[in-house]
């Protein structure tokens, strides 16, 4: 366990390094969360009553959203992995004592917190104090809060253990860009980074809420402004858990395959 | 101990002829040809031996390497080291090897060389004193002292090669495989590897495996000298049988690749 925590510091401590990227990251996500509270106004002036969320609750989603965007975006993947086994440097890694999917996961477990730690409380801390109803509203209540808080250590444990997907699948594909078109869109429109969830036909909704993209940050988001009943909140949390099992498992074992086939690439 | 038998590897390479035309065909139907790498190596090597792997290039250097580190699995055939089977048994193998591939890098990008040994020692599980004393030891024979705080991609090619031998050797491993490790080193450091190499064999009793195409690194540091060509063993002996008269080390090995007949072109 010491070891994957090793890796973890050391991929914190030095994504801690890029503070012009997390400049920029801050940035960026300002101008996005405004431009985006924009589109809803104008909607929500045209039609209020059509929409399944309040503004205001729309509202902190999208402030959340920005805030740890880091921790759930689909294209925030390990280049030094898929590089190492492209160009096979992942010889080296094989040489170690360490589980392969192990490592892979502490790694990227540690970039995205690392990238989210830098940006989320700026973000999180302006959009508190701009007025009702364009900021970021208090949490429904104090177990709200609770029950987010761990939705969104489990929603960011599921999206990691999806991206191992990748990592694994490209041992098989040699090139893992076409893999990534393919997973990072699927991610981000059916995980409601596009639009929220509650926003789709109802009967689409209901498939959707069962496939593992919803429990990335979709349940966190939900949680927090206090949109999902009691049952609704265990059912979505049970939900995570679910799938952050079969993730796992299916990552690791494509590893272990991959592991006994692999050809080291570049001589 | 090392023992190799039989072992066979060989890989699927997609082949096609140059053009855009060719390309397009390759669209629906690939022409795959399957490169034997190795086919029926055997060889013995005994602990605290210091052994020469040479043969010119993709003669099955790196694979036999690869394979007893425990990264590759071989086709058929039995490998074991030290009684362990590498493939099958990974993670406990590696922990007791260390591994240099000269055109490789372990040392992370970004951060400080003494960072990345840090993270060696959590990886290995390498006790406290004995890490530091290590870190001693290789700082001084190596001369690390003014690079291991800076990071590694502002070290001069010799300098990380340095460092890159130092981070195999932290954990004190009984076996070193060496994949070219003086690659692109200029004179100085070349023989500051060499000598660095040589003293820690004769101090820690290492077993060494070294394959190289700098002939002067076989001739300072192995005594015995396996030769491959074409995924096969041509050749297993003393540096002084397959030398003839006093005639230059490099010209010797030309002639006895000419000789077997296994110099690409």
């Amino acid at each position: 366990m010491q070891k994957y925590f090793a890796f973890f510091r050391l991929r914190f401590t030095l994504g801690l390094q890029y503070r012009a990227a997390a400049a920029a990251g801050i940035s960026t996500q300002f101008a996005w969360g405004f431009m985006q509270i924009m589109i809803y106004k104008a909607f929500y002036d045209a039609e209020p009553g059509a929409f399944p969320m309040t503004f205001s609750a729309t509202v902190s989603y999208i402030w959340l959203q920005q805030a740890f965007f880091a921790l759930f975006t689909a294209w925030i993947v390990e280049n030094e992995i898929l590089d190492s086994v492209v160009n096979g440097n992942i010889a080296y890694e094989l040489c170690r004592p360490i589980r392969i999917y192990n490592i892979w996961f502490s790694r990227s477990l540690a970039n995205r917190i690392s990238r989210a730690f830098l940006r989320c409380l700026p973000i999180l801390l302006v959009a508190v104090f701009l007025p009702y109803p364009y900021g970021l509203s208090a949490p429904a209540s104090a177990f709200h809060f609770v029950v987010f808080i761990l939705a969104l250590g489990l929603g960011l444990l599921v999206t990691v253990a999806f991206c191992m997907l990748i990592y694994a699948l490209t041992f098989f594909t040699i090139s893992p860009q076409g893999l990534m078109v393919i997973f990072t869109s699927m991610v981000e429109f059916f995980a409601g980074a596009v639009i929220p969830l509650p926003f789709f036909p109802e009967k689409i909704q209901r498939i959707m809420e069962l496939l593992p993209f919803a429990s990335m940050q979709n349940a966190a988001l939900r949680i927090y402004s206090g949109s999902m009943s009691s049952p609704e909140m265990k059912r979505t949390v049970l939900l995570q858990v679910i799938w952050l099992f079969i993730l796992t498992f299916c990552g690791s074992a494509l590893c272990r395959y991959a592991e006994k086939k692999v050809t080291i690439q570049g001589g | 101990m090392i023992t190799m038998e039989n072992v066979c590897k060989s890989y699927r390479v997609a082949k096609r002829n140059a053009g855009f035309k060719e390309a397009c065909k390759a669209l629906f139907h690939r022409e795959y040809e399957v490169i034997h790498a190795l086919s029926d190596v055997s060889f013995t090597i005994n602990d605290g031996e210091m052994v020469g792997y040479i043969g010119p290039n993709g003669a099955g250097k790196s694979s036999t390497i690869k394979i007893l580190s425990g990264i590759l699995t071989p086709d058929s055939g039995t490998v074991f080291v030290d009684g362990r089977i590498p493939s099958k048994d990974r993670i406990r193998h590696v922990s007791q090897i260390g591994v240099v591939f000269g055109q490789r890098s372990q040392l992370w990008w970004d951060v400080p060389v003494i960072d990345s040994f840090e993270l060696l020692k959590d990886i290995y599980s390498i006790p406290n004193h004995q890490y530091k004393k290590n870190v001693e030891e290789l700082t001084q024979l190596l001369d690390l002292q003014e690079l291991l705080r800076s990071p590694a991609r502002q070290l001069s090619l010799g300098q990380r090669m340095r460092c890159e031998i130092a981070a195999s050797l932290l954990h004190s491993p009984k076996l070193l495989f060496l994949d070219e490790p003086t690659i692109g080193l200029d004179a100085v450091s070349k023989i500051a590897v060499r000598e660095f190499i040589k003293k820690q064999n004769e101090l820690h009793g290492t077993t060494v495996i070294l394959t190289t195409h700098d002939m002067q690194d076989i001739e300072a540091l192995s005594r015995r000298i396996i030769l491959v060509g074409k995924g096969k063993i041509l050749l297993d002996g003393g540096l002084e049988e397959i030398r003839k008269g006093g005639s230059n080390i490099d010209e010797t090995i030309a002639e006895l690749y000419r000789s077997f007949e296994i110099q690409e072109g």
